[in-house]
This record gives structure tokens, sequence and C-alpha cells, in this order.
């Protein structure tokens, strides 16, 4: 029998294509159903030439199939509105689920942080925060693993391609729920999150600039290898994770200076906000797939 | 140019633009100084934040010496006539910030993107709108999109229920023909109803020209800063326009007297620098770059040896937008190591 948890990807937009192609080369998880609600949407398609079962009922098209497909892991990429239903559903069938809308109804997921205690906790919904976070918070917490850190500040400047209708239509959520993931994952004392939209041609690949107020006179040397230690953590599933530059410092101020280029998979290079999504959205069923094989966690019984 | 008897209304951005060539230290009592003699004057319109608008406390754009709800605070109790105005830029400010402006009584709003990605600001937009206040979408750097481009996004922003819209020359690169064309669109096509306002700024010694020009082509009202504080070589420099507006007989309501007071008596005294077209503020302007990018990337050449000229030339290739100061100590360390590669390999 294959160790592979079995997945549901909801939303068959750009992140939920995306998500599917890395499945793809997984060793630990195995597309199985894509979930949408329009029959005659390019995503449905796409994933039917894919060979994946598709439903454009929703998730209640899915739910008839989650036992004898067994279904273990169901990733959302749909809106924060349709979010909790869709969890409440497949949590209740036992189905653990990666959320990467901005709900947050489940604790936040920053791979390299804190995916470990969630996955030995068995965690049935995770949030993925946002892409700005998924890029930053590593850094704030790399830093505040060293020493306290009473204020986090954090700068995302995306491609104007890149950025979809519903970031825009509620660019506070972005700018709250990221602050909010700097203080609770990233370790700040009180957290700040910017964004910027660049329209510019060709396209630039996302940037992200952190800054880091520590409570005493920084630790160089040992901030530095924290920096440098977690970019590579990050680096195992977004290779080009880049500091650009930095750990920069000036009196108590710590900036790291990133750029995250995409794998290419489905989205454009360009586009390193969506791929960290997905990649972090994916690395975190990796790990609850990896820690029930080993046994240290028991997947929820079904008879 | 016949202005005749045509009204204009002026607003002025000494206390908000200003705050970028003050690294946004303006005490409260210099804010109340300046905004009871420009409400003496007849200023109708005064604009009150962080430089970077509501919530831009930060230290990418610099910690103010007080908060919004401390400078809003003082200064709107003390206005007879004066209405103040509070920026937004969605990403950096929020729907609570502009609850928060409100309440402190708060008139009009004005909602700041980039010029193509107005659809940012439907939430800010309409929220303003619903609460009844003056709501005013700001369409920043305008020189870098076409007149059709900004017509577009000036009818998303009309859409969502802004009642004025601005062109905005946030990096002081447009000439005159160009104004008239945009504002002229604007004018042309936009509801009667929905206002139209021009912002400059000096860094191309254009301000007081391209608001003439704006005025000319249909627009209504028009930002500048008494004695020009503003970020760059500052903004059109109210009590000369006002002088100018005088000359052309036009309706704008102001004392020209008072305002040269406040300008010479009030406000130059406790600039930190000149405000004028010096290289670094001409390089702003002729590389077409966000006019509050001058003080950081002169601290950069200071910190890494790399010329504020070609910091920002380099900038403005590679299409920043407003915002984008964390580019500029990003792209100085980056400059600075390669020139030293360069060296070492010599």
């Amino acid at each position: 029998m294959s160790k592979k948890l079995k997945a549901a990807i909801i939303g068959p937009g750009n992140i939920g294509t995306d998500l599917l192609i890395k499945m793809f080369r997984s060793e630990w998880i195995e597309p199985v159903w894509m979930v949408g609600i329009d029959p005659e949407s390019d995503g449905l398609k796409r994933a039917q030439e894919m060979g994946i079962k598709t439903t454009a009922e929703g998730v209640d098209g899915l739910l008839p199939h989650v036992i004898e497909d067994d279904i273990r892991v169901a990733f959302d990429a749909t809106s924060a509105y349709v979010h909790a239903e869709n969890s409440r559903k497949l949590n209740e069938l036992g189905v653990i689920m990666i959320d990467l809308t901005p709900a947050a109804i489940g604790p936040f997921c920053v791979p390299p942080v804190n995916l470990a205690e969630h996955a030995q906790n068995l965690e049935m919904n995770v949030n993925m925060v946002t892409c700005g976070g998924q890029a930053t918070i590593p850094m704030v917490a790399a830093v505040s693993q060293v020493q306290g850190v009473e204020y986090g500040e954090i700068i995302a400047t995306v491609s104007s391609r890149s950025a979809g209708p519903g970031t825009r239509k509620n660019i506070d959520e972005f700018t709250r729920t990221t602050a909010g993931a700097v203080e609770k994952v990233g370790g700040a004392d009180k957290g700040k999150a910017i964004i910027i939209i660049n329209p510019a041609e060709p396209p630039l690949i996302m940037r992200d600039t952190v800054h880091c107020l520590t409570n005493e006179t920084p630790n160089e040397a040992a901030i530095t290898e924290s920096v440098h230690a977690m970019v590579k953590e990050v680096q195992k599933y977004v290779p080009g994770y880049r500091l650009v530059n930095g750990p920069v410092f000036d009196g108590n101020r710590v900036s790291m200076f990133m750029e995250v280029e995409g794998l290419g998979d489905y989205l454009p290079k360009y586009a390193g906000n969506l791929d960290i999504m997905t990649a972090a959205g994916l690395r975190t069923a990796e790990m609850f797939s990896e820690e029930a094989a080993n046994g240290s966690i028991t997947l929820p019984n079904r008879g | 140019m016949n202005l005749k008897d045509k009204k204009v209304i002026l607003h002025d951005m000494s206390l908000r633009d200003g705050m970028h060539a003050k690294r946004h230290q303006i005490s409260l009592d210099q804010m109340v100084d300046v905004a009871t003699g420009l409400d003496e004057a007849g200023m109708p319109l005064i604009e009150v934040t962080h430089g970077d608008g509501l919530g831009g406390t930060s230290v990418n754009y610099g910690f103010p010496a007080h908060s919004d709800e401390e400078y809003l605070g003082a200064v709107i109790p003390k206005m007879k006539n004066a209405k103040v105005s509070a920026l937004l830029l969605p990403g950096i400010g929020t729907v609570d910030h502009l609850r928060m402006a409100k309440d402190l009584g708060v008139n009009t709003i004005r909602v700041a993107t980039h010029c193509t990605e107005a659809d940012v600001s439907e939430q800010h937009i309409g929220l303003a709108a619903k609460l009844e206040m003056d709501t005013v979408g700001f369409l920043m750097m305008a020189h870098m999109a076409t007149p059709e481009k900004i017509l577009e996004q000036a009818r998303l922003m009309e859409s969502y229920g802004a009642n004025c819209i601005y062109c905005t020359d946030s990096a002081g690169y447009m000439l005159p023909d160009e104004v008239t064309e945009k504002i002229g669109l604007l004018r042309a096509e936009l509801n009667p109803n929905t206002q139209i306002g021009f912002h400059g700024h000096h860094n191309m010694g254009m301000a007081i020209a391209n608001s003439l020009a704006a005025v000319d082509a249909g627009a209504f009202r028009i930002d500048g800063s008494v004695a020009g504080l503003g970020a760059g070589a500052g903004n059109t420099p109210l009590e000369v326009f006002v002088a100018v507006l005088e000359r052309m007989q036009a309706d704008h309501g102001i004392d020209l007297y008072k305002i040269m007071d406040v300008a010479e008596d009030r406000v130059v005294p406790f600039m930190d620098q000149p405000i004028r077209v010096d290289r670094d503020a001409l390089t702003l302007g002729y590389a077409g770059v966000y006019s509050s990018f001058l003080l950081f990337a002169q601290r950069a050449e200071a910190k890494y040896g790399v010329t504020a000229r070609d910091l920002l030339v380099e900038l403005g290739r590679r299409g920043t937008v407003g915002g984008q100061e964390d580019m500029i100590e990003d792209l100085a360390l980056t400059m600075s190591q390669e020139r030293a590669k360069e060296k070492g390999l010599n």
C-alpha cells in the first residue's frame, strides 16, 4: 500500500492548478480530486486532462467520495467566505484542511517555524497566512529565536499581474493577517505589514523587506547565522527564496532584503508570492503524511 | 490663458506632504501654528497626517514625532472654517484608520493608489462614501500611464463612490501639455458632478505652470504647499500660486498677504533644508521617481557611498512606484558591492 496521503484541491484557479502540478512530484501526497463550481471552467478541464477526478458541485460533490477514495487532506484555494463551511464538512469526515484562504479559522502555519508543532498536535485545520507572511515570517522568527524583537515590520512588493482580484478587493485583510502572524508566529511583540503592487513590465520578481527592532543591542554573529540557516530551511521547498542583502545592522534595527522566485510550474516565475503559498501548503501536508507514516501521529479512524 | 472668475479650491499639503521634507518630525505646536495661519488666510482644505498617510508610521517610511491621532486631534478643534483631510494608501493604512480619522472630525478622505492599481481602493473609497465623507480618489505617479488608462482607473474610483478624482504628478515629471491632456480627458469623460484635482511637485520647476494648465483644462481642486513644504523640490508653492491666480483674476478665496506671511514667518523657520530644485530633486523629476525617495536616497549616499543621483536614476529605470522606499537601501547595498568588486578587479 502506498505511503502517500490522498488529497483533494478545492478551487481550480491559478493557485489550485499550480498546487496540482507540484503535487504530482510529491513523494508524500497524491492528488485525487479537483473541486470546482463551474463545469466549463478551464481549471476543471485542465485537471481532467491531467487525469484527476473532478466535480463541479463544490465540496458537496466531493463528500460522497471522501471515504471510498480515502481522502485524508484537502487544500482550500477558494475564498475566506466559503472556507468555514468547506472546512466543517470535511473535518467531520476526518479530512485535514490546509487553508490557503485568508479565513484563518485554524492556527497560522509557516512551515520552518511551527509546522512540526502543528503536525504533532494533529491540527485539523491550519492556515497558510498570506504570501507576504510565508516570505517574511521565517526571517522575523530567525531573529526572534536569537533575542527579543519588540517590533517586526515586513514590506511585500508583488507584481501587478500576480495580485489577484481577491487580494485587491480586500487588501486590508492582507495587512491585518500578515501583521498578526508576524506577532504570533514570527515572535515580534508588535507586527506591521505593508503591501505594494508594482505594474512594471516585465513583471518584477516578488521582493520582501523585513525590519526587526530588537530589545537589546543585536547579537550580529548569532543573528546572521540564524538568518542564513532559516533561508536554507525555506529553500528546501522554495528553491528560489534568496537573501539579496543583509542582515544589515543599524543600531537596534536588523534588516533583511529578500527575493522570491517561483518554480514556474503553472504560475510564472516572477509570481514567487503565489508559488511560496502553494509550496508551503504542500510542504505542510507532506509533514502530516510523513508523521503519519512513521507512526508519530495517528490519523482520524475510518471504519 | 483666461482664468478670469474661474473658481479654484486650494488644498494645502504642508502638514502631510511636508512631513516627508521634515522626516515626519513636525511638532504639534508647529502643526497648529501653520494650520491656524492657513485657516485665517482662507485656506478651505488642509491635509494632516504622516507623509505616507494614515498608518504610515513605520521603519520603512519613518516614525513620526506624533501619531496621526495626536496631529488630527490637535489641529481639527482649532479650525474655524478650514476642513481637514487625511490621506490613506491601501496596503499601508486600513479602514480602521479611516474610521479613526472620521471620528476625529476629518472631513475629506483621499484614497491614493498607483495610477494603474485603482481596484485596491474599493473597500476604502466605498466606506468613506458610505460615511458620507468628501471622498477623493488619488491616482499617483500619473505620468506612468496613458491618458486613457488614467481615465479607466478614474472611472473605477468613481464607481466605488469617489466624488473627486486627482491626477497626481508624484514625481514632478509632467510638463504642461501632458497635464492638459490628462485633466482634459478626465473632465470630458467623467460624471459632470465628479470634481477633478491636480497635485504637482516642483522637481522640474513646472508646478505653477502645471497647476495653471490643470485649472484651464477643468481641474477644480489644486494641491499645493505653503512655502512649497513637500517631498522632493516641494509641492506647488501656494503663496506663489495665489499671487499668480490673483493676477489672472481667478476666484481662489485666499488672502495673499496672509498666506505669504504664513510661508515666511511660520513655515520657513522650521525647514530642515531649503526646499529647492537641487541636483537630487531635479533627478527625481527628470527620471520620474516618487518624490519622497529624495531624503532616503541622500541618506543611502551618505552611508553606502553611491550617489543619490545614481540611485534615483536606477530606481526610475526599474519602474519603482510610491511606497517602495525599501528598495533604496537594498539597491545602495547592491550597487556599492558591485562597485567594490569592479575596483577589486582593476
